[in-house]
């Protein structure tokens, strides 16, 4: 497939010119924060709420998206009088390091050469971790002259994000929502992120990641990529419901063609996938939530890393999540609890899986909307 | 605020009598910790009218989802379990309202309470009551009376126990009982503060305050 043109939109942005010191050693010389904004701060910088997007999520959440034209991420949970509601916050969202919508990442020019037009950085983009996306997100913060956030919020990888933040920003954060996720990534997410980017190796046009060379991106590495991911967003009975094993119309007649909804439903996935995502930046971040691990730094001891917190938490997990199971979030909970910290833990009964956080679920909304109207409460932010 | 406006709050007056008792025995400004909460009418009482920071724990996730809704701080968990996660002296006091009798290891779900909190305040309906004790001698059934309104194999509350036994209770494990009541049906504090007999034999409800002896 062509180049898709996603990396020439115009994002809004800012740029800092001294750069940011990553985990691992290298500096970037420049920092690019792409973000969106929605609501307006208040005149004490005191209702603002950091929504963290996911692995193939952006700042886009509450809006038209600029490449596919659909809706944003999060058009039912962020807005007015919604359960993040920009009558009362003002919401920010930020696309992480490494990404593909204007934050720096490897589609960036390489900033470590004296040419007048640098390549992109592609596979030679230096690893990040999980902490780099949130310092990258502080300077935002920071530069928009927010000394404390109300809330910080995320699902997925954005929650891991959220926890990030807690820990390493804890007078910065007044609550903490941090939703289908858990304190380090798993073996068996790790297999299956591993599983994608083989998908993404094995595409000759693939071309040892500098594909723009060649004009053309490995997509159907890519696509297979999103496929294997997205069953896992799913669940077995959302699966069953959707698609149950109803066959395409009329019986194919080679096994190469889609003979089960749920396959073309897949393709459909992958297809629309790589027209707004980059392989490298897929590369990126699946290895930087790999890398994640809360308690490494505490010798296993998750409760040390919350120590002394006084930021209020509420974690929220979904009963048919497979992929950040409830026990995982749990877990947060209960080093939470060691750590005599304000947390609120609720599992929501649905079928829908880990993408139970994108979609319409009740008791979700009513849950953090209330979560975030008694931190309101407790900041003393005016009704 | 025009009463029309906003959502309704709770107030003492629609609250349960063993919550309104329980209430005003904590000091305000406490940490509280409420096992069992319910959707947290306790912990947004004590939070609005004492100053306190109160949390809870309840084992029912549509319970659990209400109070979140409701803007109280409230954790999915059992009693029986989820105590030891929380460090030492943690909390000022530690409710457990109309629980005890439910839970599976009533002494080790005591001991917990003292241990992560200083004080603990306990309430449970008394299977001492007249009535109890009448009914099981005429009839020769398990009692079924407005507190105890379940027949014994649909019942949760497999740890009944009397005032009696829970004087004997923190005698035997060496908690001190600081302060106690007794409630009759109608609500209202019995006035047998001082003969332990007949509060078992007229109190519907029980109210303890215990501390580590």
């Amino acid at each position: 497939m062509d180049q898709p043109n996603f990396a020439n939109i115009n994002h809004s942005r800012v740029s800092f010119d001294d750069g940011l010191a990553l985990d691992c050693g290298v500096t970037l010389r420049r920092l690019d924060v792409a973000f969106r904004t929605y609501g307006s701060l208040n005149a004490e910088h005191s209702n603002a709420v950091l929504v963290c997007h996911a692995l193939t999520g952006d700042q886009y959440l509450a809006e038209r998206h600029p490449v596919t034209g659909k809706d944003g991420w999060w058009q039912s949970v962020v807005g007015p009088g919604l359960p993040i509601d920009t009558d009362r916050f003002f919401v920010i969202c930020a696309n992480v390091l490494g990404g593909c919508m204007g934050s720096t990442g490897p589609c960036s020019p390489r900033d470590d050469t004296d040419l007048a037009e640098p390549p992109p950085w592609g596979t030679d983009f230096p690893p990040i971790t999980i902490r780099d996306m949130v310092r990258a997100q502080k300077r935002l913060i920071d530069h928009l002259g927010i000394a404390r956030l109300l809330a910080v919020v995320g699902g997925s990888i954005g929650g891991m994000q959220v926890l990030e933040w807690a820990v390493t920003y804890p007078e910065a954060v007044f609550a903490a929502v941090p939703i289908a996720c858990a304190a380090k990534h798993s073996a068996q997410n790790i297999a299956f992120n591993e599983v994608g980017r083989q998908a993404l190796y094995g595409d000759p046009d693939w071309h040892g990641g500098r594909y723009w060379e060649t004009g053309r991106v490995p997509a159907r590495g890519l696509a297979v990529a999103r496929m294997v991911a997205h069953i896992t967003y799913l669940s077995e009975q959302a699966l069953m419901r959707k698609f149950g094993r109803r066959l395409r119309g009329t019986q194919a007649e080679s096994p190469f063609q889609d003979v089960f909804e749920v396959e073309s439903y897949l393709r459909h996935q992958g297809g629309s996938f790589v027209r707004r995502f980059d392989a490298n930046s897929y590369l990126t971040i699946t290895r930087a939530v790999d890398w994640f691990d809360l308690a490494a730094e505490y010798d296993g001891d998750l409760a040390a890393a919350f120590r002394g917190t006084r930021t209020r938490f509420c974690i929220i997990s979904f009963s048919s999540d497979w992929l950040f199971p409830t026990e995982e979030n749990r877990a947060i909970a209960r080093a939470l609890n060691q750590a005599a910290a304000n947390v609120s833990f609720v599992e929501i009964a649905t079928d829908k899986g880990h993408d139970a956080f994108l979609l319409d679920e009740p008791d979700f909304h009513r849950a953090l909307a209330g979560f975030l109207a008694g931190c309101a409460e407790h900041a003393g932010l005016a009704e | 605020m025009n009463a029309t406006q906003g959502p309704v709050r709770y107030v003492a007056k629609n609250m349960r009598v063993d919550l309104r008792l329980i209430a005003e025995m904590i000091a305000p400004g406490s940490r509280v910790l409420d096992i069992g909460c319910g959707d947290g009418t306790l912990i947004d009482h004590l939070f609005r009218t004492r100053g306190c920071d109160a949390r809870g724990i309840e084992i029912d996730m549509a319970e659990v989802t209400r109070a979140i809704a409701h803007g109280a701080p409230v954790m999915h968990g059992d009693a029986d379990t989820d105590l030891t996660q929380y460090p030492d002296g943690a909390f000022d006091y530690v409710v457990l309202s109309r629980t005890l009798q439910a839970v599976e290891r009533p002494r080790a779900v005591l001991r917990q309470m003292l241990r992560i909190g200083e004080r603990a305040l306990v309430s449970f309906p008394n299977f001492g009551h007249w009535r109890v004790r009448w009914q099981l001698l005429w009839s020769g059934q398990m009692p079924m009376t407005p507190v105890w309104d379940r027949p014994w194999h649909e019942t949760p509350n497999i740890h009944p126990c009397t005032i009696r036994d829970f004087f004997a209770l923190c005698a035997s494990e060496g908690y001190a009982v600081e302060k106690w009541l007794a409630v009759d049906e109608a609500g209202q504090r019995s006035p047998w503060r001082r003969f332990p007999g007949l509060a078992n034999l007229f109190g519907e409800q029980a109210l303890f305050q215990l501390r580590r002896a």
